[in-house]
Formats: structure tokens, C-alpha cells, sequence
């Protein structure tokens, strides 16, 4: 009988997230219009997020979280400015 | 294992699960705004719960109760909830100001009919 700990969940979480990465990456190969790879890079950086929490579990380090905090907030800049950019305006406009 | 523990576990198993079925739609679905539904699904259904599953790690696991890790996670849990429907918004509007045709099988327009 295998001994399975909360680390070893941790980890089949952090592999089905890496599987999940590989068809975000697919959409953004194939995709045909620039929204279409602007909506499968915001899910990639948002399960890139989720991998760097759960590494900071798996190594019991919590200074993962605060790049896991800058990562989210430059991701969601990057959507905004792009989304607007396409748009023709400023952001806050 | 303390009852914590498994309920962390147990929203952890949902989160993987939404992200898989969220990232497979991403792919299926036909056109950007059916793709933004996806990603929401992938957002909030895998993310958000993922770090409300360590916020309960962080409150059960003895090592990292120190280190102000609930508190982090419960942070970003919260910043990604609030974030990705202004994201989502801001690309969809953006998609259809740019003229991104829905496919063709759908059946009302409201923003094309009010004139947006």
C-alpha cells in the first residue's frame, strides 16, 4: 500500500495543469484571430499561477506566492492593454 | 489527516478537473466569445479554487502556518476573482468593436441591435 500524502496530490495536480498548458498552447498556435490567442495566453498565465501556488506548497516556500501576486497583475495589464490597443483607445478611457 | 486537509483535497480535485475540461473547450469551442466562457471556466474554476484549497493547506500544514501563506493565497484568490471578468469584458468588447463575426449559429445580437 502506497502512502499517499498531501505532497503527492499536490503533484498530480501540478501534471494535469501542465496538461492543460499543452492545449492552451495548441489554441494559440492555431488560432485565427488575434483575440483568440489573447483569451488562450490570459488561461495560460492563470494556470501558470496556479502552478507557482502549488509549487509554494510543494516546497513549503511562501515567497512563490508573491511572484505568483506580480505575475497575475502584469498578466491582467497585458489583456487590458492589448484588448484596448485592438480597440483604438486609451486604457481608461 | 485532519478534516482540513481533505476538504483542501477535495477542491483541489474539482480545480484539476475544471482546468482540463476549460482548456479542452478553449480549443472546441467555435468562436472568441464562446473561448472567453471557456477561460472562465479555467480561471475561476481552476485558479480561484486552487489557492482557496492552499489557503486551507496553509491553515492546516504545521510548516507553513509561519509564513503568513493563507493570507497570500486568499490575496491572489481574490485579485483572480475580480480580475478575469474585466479581462474578459475588455477582449469581448474589444472583439466585437473590431467587427469578430459570432459563428453562425447563434441566435440573438443585443449589442449589434442597440447599435454598440
Amino acid at each position: 500500500m502506497i502512502e499517499i500524502g498531501i505532497n503527492e496530490i499536490l503533484w498530480g495536480v501540478t501534471i494535469i495543469f501542465l496538461i492543460s498548458t499543452i492545449f492552451c498552447l495548441i489554441q494559440l498556435v492555431i488560432g485565427k484571430s488575434i483575440f483568440d490567442r489573447v483569451v488562450s495566453v490570459d488561461a495560460l498565465t492563470s494556470i501558470t499561477v496556479a502552478i507557482l501556488g502549488l509549487f509554494a506548497a510543494i516546497y513549503r516556500e511562501s515567497i512563490f506566492l508573491d511572484v505568483a501576486l506580480v505575475y497575475a497583475l502584469l498578466a491582467f495589464i497585458g489583456t487590458l492593454a492589448v484588448s484596448k490597443y485592438q480597440e483604438g483607445r486609451d486604457i481608461g478611457e | 489527516m485532519s478534516v482540513i486537509i481533505l476538504v483542501a483535497i477535495v477542491l483541489l480535485v474539482i480545480s484539476a478537473a475544471s482546468t482540463l475540461i476549460g482548456s479542452i473547450g478553449i480549443i472546441r469551442m467555435p468562436d472568441v466569445y464562446n473561448r472567453i466562457h471557456a477561460e472562465t471556466l479555467c480561471v475561476v474554476g481552476g485558479s480561484v479554487l486552487t489557492f482557496i484549497a492552499l489557503t486551507l493547506i496553509g491553515i492546516g500544514v504545521e510548516e507553513l502556518s509561519a509564513h503568513l501563506f493563507s493570507l497570500k493565497s486568499l490575496i491572489i484568490a481574490v485579485f483572480l476573482f475580480v480580475t478575469n471578468p474585466v479581462g474578459s469584458h475588455a477582449i469581448a468588447r474589444a472583439a466585437h468593436r473590431c467587427g469578430e463575426e459570432p459563428f453562425p449559429g447563434t441566435v440573438v445580437d443585443r449589442l449589434r441591435e442597440v447599435g454598440g
